[in-house]
């Protein structure tokens, strides 16, 4: 007879939201009733789900425990799994609280492994919690990402996750960090290590991000040769980071750190934007996105930045998207390729193959994106 | 699994040498002198005069200058405790240089090149005097033209990065002799080839584009589809690549480039595995250049002029630097008169000395023995490699992706063991000298494998050394698991304990000025 695994899974169903308006998490009520105001979206359900396809063919091998609702039994609902539902989770509006509870419910019942759809907020949460009394599988479904429990996308999780139901593993400490965010918000990155939970089949994760090494004498070239390619009267969308933000030194313009800028002709024509007025900016008018991979984890879409939506994407045009990069960031990735993890399959898969990326002046590398 | 049964000797009682010998600049005395050289007669003197009055004012010294004064044996004995303080290629196995070919490099052309009708010969020499000398240069070029099908070659650049700039301003030549210099300002290069394949065409004023390799750590034509265009002046690519992997579509790449009007030239740095085995031309390569001062058996950089041979297709040869060095059928010439050569870059026909090298050595070894020399250097590689692989901690990279055979080389990596103890690359290269192994060579930057380190036994070195070698790294890693600070501290065997002064990696003092500066400091 095979073996029955027990997992735990927990969604936070709000994370993600700031995301696609601009906010650098949703950490906090008032910044949550800010997004919906601003009419975020609730996307963790969703790749919940896409996570959750891959045990389908496993049904009969795996029996989850989850909070009620959003939490956790409504997608486990829509994909036909068992489950036995955990006290938690009532009311309209969830909290930390209710994760966290949740959590240790799950550690108390021995669970093999908690499955959950967040962001770095919520793995802190988990880890404050169970740290690593049992292992965790991070769905990646937040604003930020950093930490390496997650999965490079939500199919890619499931897999993993799929994998060990069938196979075990063996753990291995990943780290978990959180950026400071009232700290982001001000502009300024500081992440910081929160603690360690334990994963399985740590190489298939994503990986923490990484302080690149890159010089600023690099930055410095790559801003120059951007803004030489920038032609008049085309709208660029410009991506976070520090070394798109050399490009906006480069043209004079104080734009946002960690938020998307619109740039044109040389002058700023919005900050910090959402992913609406991105959509109302560039469509009809030619325009271009600038983005820079994420170091050590490569991401160009899907982490970060994700007001840069699939859509926004479509509307600029794929061959529109310009990647910028030192070598010293591309050799951070250790051969693993550049990554894209946007909320719509199509647009992924359109965007792997291998893409230009701009790391100096009259230099260019190509290098290998998947998804 | 190591199956070889017996563990092999290790140096556990080495010790390099350790004179605690100052700078010269710091020992003699005032007056000392090695050497007296004879006063002129008068007969010369009242013809020639005051020679020194021909040196302009400006150039004179209003002092003499601050020159060390010792006597001969002392100058003797300085030299000879710096030379046993050095772990040259004779005396200390370094095979761990991967990508420099540290084959035998045998005495008996020492003695060749000493010969006065080499030595003591003036470059400038009127032809009729140097036929010896221009035949020899004359037949290395034959000897490579068969070894690479090409159809010309110059010996004139003094590197393999003077070899790839010639190329790229040879291809710029061709283009621009068909009107399309402008349009034709990108070169196509690969991250894991040698960096000068993107350095000297940037020098050249060209724009560099690099591949970064696929799963399988070679690049994939995918990439390249996604750049050639009609802007493509040429490829530009080692094959294979320093991570040893042997790029199954080579000969796809180069009619791809060929296709959209480019020219493709081939980095044959990597070339020992593949001699007799494979040919640039076969391949399609328009241009290629060798390192004799690694394939050909030349001493690398202080202890011989490197060469980096030329070759190209035919139709190319016009843009070769000048002089070519011809021959009529009586009798050899250098030919100047060659309107459309890229011009020169070295002073006369380059180095004699080690082209006499290369050429006894290629006349030793046979064509059979070149092919030999191919074989024996992958088979070294791979027996290595499976000794390697087995040390706790090392890794080969991308061997779960590319299983495939390696040939001359192998860059692997330490990734494993530095996360299990925190000992780096740079700490296994110190320690790894207090077993009288020369350290080994990492990798060009910018680092793609992490904590790497690339490996290339060519086919000088017996198996027993070989067993060393692999010995000494398992004990290392041993270390590392079991003592790390031994590792991490390394080395405690060597001519000094503390390597460099603070600082000196960032700043470095190029001058015994500056130094003395820095000291102070």
């Amino acid at each position: 007879m095979t073996k029955c695994r027990s997992l735990g899974l927990i969604v936070n169903p709000v994370a993600g939201m700031g995301g696609s308006i601009g906010l650098k998490g949703t950490d906090g009520t008032d910044t949550l009733l800010q997004a919906i105001e601003l009419g975020a979206e609730p996307r963790a359900a969703r790749r919940a789900i896409d996570a959750l396809r891959s045990f389908e063919r496993l049904a009969d091998r795996v029996r989850f425990m989850a909070p009620r609702g959003e939490m956790g039994a409504r997608e486990l609902q829509e994909c036909g799994l068992r489950y036995k539902e955990i006290e938690v989770g009532e009311g309209p509006t969830t909290s930390r609280e209710d994760t966290q509870r949740a959590a240790e419910m799950m550690v108390r019942s021995r669970v093999e492994l908690i499955l959950f759809a967040g962001g770095d907020g919520t793995a802190c949460d988990i880890c404050a919690v169970i740290g690593d009394q049992i292992p965790v599988l991070g769905i990646p479904a937040g604003v930020k990402i950093q930490s390496a429990v997650f999965g490079v996308s939500p199919k890619a999780t499931g897999e993993i996750a799929a994998r060990f139901v069938i196979e075990g593993s063996t753990l291995s400490r990943a780290e978990v960090m959180d950026i400071d965010e009232e700290e982001a918000r001000r502009g300024r990155v500081s992440a910081r290590l929160f603690g360690y939970m334990h994963v399985p089949n740590r190489r298939l994760l994503q990986v923490a991000k990484a302080r690149s090494g890159v010089e600023e004498v690099d930055l410095l070239e790559i801003g120059r040769e951007t803004r030489s390619r920038m032609r008049a009267g085309t709208r660029y969308v410009i991506g976070p980071g520090t070394t798109t933000r050399a490009v906006l030194q480069e043209l004079g313009i104080e734009g946002t750190l960690l938020g998307v800028d619109v740039v044109c002709d040389g002058l700023i024509m919005a900050t910090d934007v959402a992913e609406m007025e991105l959509l109302r900016l560039v469509d009809g008018y030619p325009s271009m996105i600038i983005v820079s991979p994420i170091g050590g984890q490569g991401f160009i879409f899907g982490r970060g930045n994700q007001q840069i939506s699939a859509d926004v994407i479509n509307a600029v045009g794929l061959s529109n998207v310009m990647v910028i990069a030192s070598d010293a960031k591309l050799a951070s990735l250790e051969g693993r390729p550049l990554r894209v993890d946007t909320d719509d399959y199509a647009t992924n898969r359109d965007l792997t193959g291998y893409v230009r990326v701009v790391t100096g002046k009259d230099r260019e590398a190509v290098y290998r994106v998947a998804s | 699994m190591d199956t070889s049964g017996k563990s092999p000797r290790l140096r556990e009682g080495f010790h390099q040498a350790a004179w605690d010998e100052p700078l010269i600049l710091t020992i003699g005395r005032e007056g000392r002198r090695g050497v007296i050289p004879p006063q002129s007669g008068s007969g010369i003197s009242s013809v020639v005069g005051d020679v020194l009055a021909t040196i302009p004012p400006s150039l004179r010294r209003s002092e003499p200058p601050q020159l060390p004064e010792l006597s001969q044996p002392e100058v003797l004995r300085h030299y000879s405790r710096l030379s046993q303080m050095v772990m040259a290629n004779n005396v200390a196995v370094s095979l761990g240089l991967g990508t420099t070919t540290m084959k035998y490099n045998p005495p008996i052309h020492e003695s060749l090149v000493r010969s006065p009708k080499l030595a003591e010969v003036h470059p400038f020499q009127d032809e009729e005097t140097v036929q010896g000398i221009l035949e020899v240069m004359f037949e290395l070029g034959e000897q490579l033209k068969a070894i690479s099908g090409m159809h010309k070659f110059t010996l004139q650049p003094g590197g393999g990065s003077q070899g790839i700039f010639i190329n790229a301003l040879m291809m710029k030549s061709f283009h621009a002799s068909r009107g399309e210099a402008d349009q034709r300002d990108e070169i196509i290069s690969t991250i894991f080839s040698h960096p000068a394949n993107a350095a000297a065409p940037a020098t050249a004023g060209l724009k560099v584009i690099t591949l970064y390799p696929g799963e399988e750590g070679h690049p994939e034509l995918d990439a390249l589809k996604e750049v050639i265009s009609s802007r493509t002046a040429g490829l530009m690519i080692t094959n294979p690549e320093d991570t040893g992997i042997f790029n199954p579509n080579i000969a796809e790449f180069v009619r791809l480039v060929h296709e959209v009007g480019g020219l493709c030239a081939y980095d044959q740095a990597n070339a020992n595995g593949i001699l007799g085995v494979t040919r640039a031309r076969d391949a399609g390569f328009d241009l290629c250049h060798f390192n004799l001062h690694k394939t050909f058996s030349v001493p690398h950089g202080c202890m011989g002029g490197a060469v980096g041979a030329v070759g190209v297709r035919e139709g190319l040869e016009r843009f070769l630097p000048v002089p070519t060095i011809e021959s009529d059928g009586s009798r050899f010439y250098l030919d100047y008169d060659r309107p459309e050569s890229i011009g020169t870059v070295r002073a006369g026909v380059g180095n004699p000395h080690s082209v006499l090298k290369a050429f006894a050595w290629i006349l030793t070894m046979g064509a059979d023995g070149l092919k030999q020399a191919a074989h024996a250097s992958v088979l070294n590689n791979n027996y290595l490699a499976a000794k390697v692989k087995a040390i706790r901690g090392a890794s080969i990279s991308f061997l779960d992706e590319n299983p495939a055979h390696r040939l001359e080389q192998v860059r692997y990596s330490w990734e494993t063991l530095t996360e299990e103890t925190g000992v780096s690359t740079m700490d296994v290269h110190n320690r790894m000298i207090d077993y009288g192994i020369q350290g080994y060579f990492t990798s060009h930057h910018p680092w793609l494998i992490p904590e790497p380190f690339t490996l290339e036994p060519a086919e000088s070195y017996s198996q027993e050394e070989l067993d060393e070698f692999a010995g000494v790294l398992r004990r290392v890693s041993e270390e590392a698991y079991s003592q790390p600070e031994v590792v991490k501290t390394a080395p405690h065997r060597s001519t000094s304990d503390a390597p460099l002064v603070d600082g000196a990696y960032s700043r470095p003092a190029m001058t015994w000025q500056a130094f003395v500066k820095q000291q102070r400091a």
